[in-house]
């Protein structure tokens, strides 16, 4: 189904506790980002919460020294790099045009699911622990691994078409 | 380990890449670049104030919900790696040398700039 335009999407009085106060401030907002609507925003923000939560879980299970090979956030960088590329290459190219999925799973889980700070955090502290090997096999492994990850699923999505 | 301590990660998540959608969105028009600027800008501001977080937050709920939660869902790997990989594909080969080695250089450089900021907080 077509998003509907954005007049449609935004109602004067949609919401039971969104007040005459705040809806210009939205409206104005919005008017920069082509297509946003507040259903948009949720798909990002429940797709979001469900990769953070994926990602911290990880991280507190696995707790490293920064001379460690980082594998909680590899792992949810490989992870979220394989299914994003594969989620865009389908909706782009092999089903129709929808709405939510995107925002939800794409710009949400996939999104939520990745860092970059926290990688470049952990980069700088192997660099500070003159850990440099390690700084360099990280960094390179999670650029090359990444873009196979997202190269992968494109060539996946791409081979079933009939 | 509460069980308020997770929903509080998984809101502040949520509420992080909503953060993420709209300025990359604002930057990405007001640009109009053909180049991932608005992931650039987000992915270099998260990198500076994790850094800094880094350097001023105590105890591990606090880094958790700030740093892992919060700007850890602010900032984004897979949308900067299918960047790259599109422009690839176009055979941007330039700009995709320029958004993987400029995002590398200047995010480790943000990083080390956040943690500077706040020793001398």
């Amino acid at each position: 189904m077509p998003e509907p335009p954005l007049e449609l999407a935004l109602p004067p009085a949609s919401g039971p506790s969104s007040g005459g106060t705040s809806e210009p401030a939205l409206r104005s907002r919005v008017r920069l980002i082509p297509r946003a609507d507040r259903r948009e925003i949720a798909a990002i923000f429940a797709g979001g919460a469900v990769g953070t939560l994926a990602r911290a879980a990880l991280s507190e299970a696995f707790p490293r020294p920064p001379t460690d090979w980082p594998w909680p956030v590899f792992a949810v960088n490989m992870v979220a790099a394989f299914l994003l590329g594969y989620l865009v290459t389908r909706l782009q190219e092999r089903l129709p045009l929808s709405s939510y999925r995107r925002p939800l799973l794409g710009t949400g889980l996939c999104g939520g699911l990745s860092t970059f700070s926290t990688m470049q955090v952990e980069i700088l502290e192997m660099l500070s622990a003159h850990a440099w090997a390690l700084a360099v096999g990280y960094t390179v492994a999670s650029i090359a691994g990444g873009y196979a990850m997202i190269h992968l699923a494109t060539a996946m999505v791409r081979r079933v078409r009939r | 380990m509460t069980v308020l301590l997770w929903a509080a990660v998984a809101v502040i998540g949520g509420a992080g890449s909503v953060a993420r959608f709209l300025v990359d969105g604002t930057v990405s028009a007001a640009s109009g670049r053909d180049f991932p600027v608005g992931t650039l800008v987000v992915n270099l501001s998260g990198a500076v104030l994790l850094g800094l977080l880094t350097g001023l937050v105590a105890g591990p709920d606090a880094a958790l919900l700030a740093g892992t939660a919060a700007v850890g869902s602010y900032t984004t790997f897979s949308t900067w790696m299918l960047e790259s990989q599109r422009m690839a594909e176009e055979r941007q080969h330039l700009k995709v040398a320029a958004n993987i080695a400029g995002s590398l250089v200047l995010g480790v450089a943000a990083a080390e700039l956040g943690r500077l900021i706040g020793a001398h907080l």
